[in-house]
């Protein structure tokens, strides 16, 4: 498989290096892997911080910056940070307001996060996560690790950052974290596999027409394995299960994001399906994101995550934000 | 066993960790992300260096030896492993305490503690199809083998049989925990790779015990 990379134990130092260098807004501690921003921490600013594996660029470096999280812990690809990192991470961005960790819903985050968030109250530094389960590919049982925290991440870390950087507490942006996880939901589909440097192989293997529905963002195989269709029926699929389990009446917040290896054109057609999907049954798409957001390495495919909006929701996310992956308002 | 057993187990298991490398990522492959043989393979070459490079006041015994492989593991290796192993061993090194030689019963209580360091945090049981279908059905069998007289040799044999037995018994289980759980019924058929990491560092046990007699 052809990679832009040197060699498969270089690939996250060399690729920190390349975003310390692109993005001088950012301070880039290669050697503990974490991702702060350049002028440090505002006293009397609660601190957001979250992280995850390496693969999902821009997640979550690329959304370090102002009005959205103050540091990103960058683990290996595809696997949870340790505790180190998010330990540095809270105590740098720490303002005396105490720290928001955003965690994805995935066992190793959860309980990395957990472990870091014993070290910092240690510390004195008052740390709530708030974990993100959007996706609906997975059922919420007992009998699952529950649903993987996906697309939503983003929302999240945009309304929570704008909260956030308006001076309101802990609390109050916990809240809100909260609030936009419950009030959106996310499915994704794999056109392809991936593959993580060091495996040197895809991750699973899905034959000329086959595609894979229910993905998560590791390269995970997903629920089920079927034929693949059309952008129209695709959008349907994803979104009867978002609809069966989320209320798209109304105002809506909705991001058609690219695994990585998809092309624009393909996610613009996937999002004009999106939108006409939604309207025809009563959603008014106010606001929208196409892209690749949150990404699994060269992954082909989509995942569409929709959010009920309401005016605080709309005003937070319309609230400035200068990040290398989402600017606006400055 | 004294401290140097224990040293000898931890690089046997780096050793046999690095050799089933590519093992393990392609059973994660199947049931996860495809990364637990590199992230196991990371930790304990960490934990390699760690114990080269650790400089204690005196000799390290057989709790702080496993106390820094578990620190160094919650450190290194990410993902669910890492503070699972990472448990695992500091619970079971804060079990031995400071003493200089470990007898089977030592020993014994210091699995079941590991076990119960795992089975707190991540929540699992047996049927999970996770690291304590092996670690479970290793821990007991140790047990049991003790209870019934059994030498050094022969306990640690039931052992690593036994743990060698708990992975193979994951095949047929969904998966409850984890990665895997999100495959639901199509986590069938495949064995889980955390307990079958598990199976292979209590092997690499017992073939430390045998080496150093």
């Amino acid at each position: 498989m052809k990679k832009l990379i040197n060699s498969t134990d270089t690939v996250v130092t060399q690729a920190l290096q390349g975003v310390a260098a692109a993005h001088p807004s950012l301070h880039v501690d290669v050697e503990n892997k974490v991702i702060t921003r350049a002028g440090g921490p505002r006293n009397g600013k609660v601190g957001l911080v979250s992280g995850g594996g390496s693969g999902h660029e821009p997640l979550h470096g690329g959304f370090v910056g102002y009005g959205m999280l103050d540091a990103a812990c960058p683990g290996e690809v595809f696997t949870s940070p340790v505790p180190d990192q998010m330990l540095i991470a809270t105590k740098a961005v720490n303002g005396g307001a105490g720290v928001l960790h955003v965690v994805k819903n995935y066992t190793g985050d959860v309980l990395n996060f957990q472990m870091a968030a014993e070290l910092a109250e240690d510390e004195g530094i008052e740390v709530v996560p708030v974990v993100v389960n959007d996706d609906v590919a997975v059922e919420d049982s007992l009998y699952t690790a529950g649903r993987r925290g996906t697309g939503a991440t983003v929302f999240v870390e945009k309304i929570a950052g704008a909260l956030a950087e308006e001076g309101a507490d802990l609390a109050a942006v916990a809240a809100v974290a909260r609030e936009v996880n419950e009030r959106s939901r996310s499915f994704g589909v794999a056109l392809s596999s991936c593959v993580v440097p060091a495996a040197g192989k895809p991750t699973f293997e899905l034959g000329d027409s086959e595609i894979e529905l229910g993905i998560g963002i590791h390269g995970e195989p997903g629920r089920t394995r079927t034929a693949h269709t059309t952008a129209s029926d695709l959008a349907a699929v994803a979104l009867d299960a978002i609809s069966a389990d989320l209320s798209i009446q109304g105002d809506l917040l909705v991001m058609v994001n690219g695994m990585g290896g998809t092309p624009l054109i393909e996610l613009y057609l996937m999002y004009n399906e999106v939108r006409q999907y939604l309207e025809a049954r009563g959603g008014r798409v106010a606001r929208n994101l196409v892209g690749n957001y949150i990404t699994s390495l060269e992954m082909q495919g989509f995942s569409v995550t929709v959010g009920q909006l309401t005016d605080t929701l709309t005003r937070l996310w319309d609230a400035p934000v200068d990040t290398p992956a989402l600017r606006w308002g400055r | 066993m004294d401290a140097a057993v224990f040293r000898t187990w931890i690089v046997t298991a780096a050793e046999v960790i690095e050799a089933n490398r590519d093992h393990l990522t392609q059973l994660d492959a199947a049931i996860g992300d495809a990364d637990h043989g590199i992230n196991l393979a990371r930790g304990f070459t960490a934990v390699l260096g760690a114990l080269d490079t650790a400089s204690p006041k005196g000799p390290m015994g057989p709790g702080a030896i496993l106390t820094l492989t578990g620190n160094t593991l919650i450190s290194k290796v990410g993902g669910a492993s890492g503070p699972l192993y990472g448990m695992a061993f500091r619970r079971a090194g804060k079990s031995l305490g400071d003493a200089a030689d470990v007898d089977l019963p030592a020993l014994s209580a210091a699995l079941d503690a590991a076990l119960a360091g795992v089975q707190q945090l991540g929540a699992a049981r047996e049927g999970d199809k996770t690291m304590v279908d092996a670690l479970a059905a290793a821990t007991r069998a140790f047990s049991k083998a003790i209870a019934e007289g059994a030498s050094e040799s022969e306990a640690l044999r039931s052992l690593a049989e036994a743990a060698e037995a708990g992975a193979e018994a994951t095949i047929p289980m969904q998966a409850l925990k984890g990665r895997a759980s999100y495959l639901g019924p199509r986590s069938v058929g495949h064995e889980d790779p955390g307990a079958v990491s598990t199976a292979l560092i209590l092997g690499a046990l017992r073939d430390a015990a045998r080496a150093g007699q």
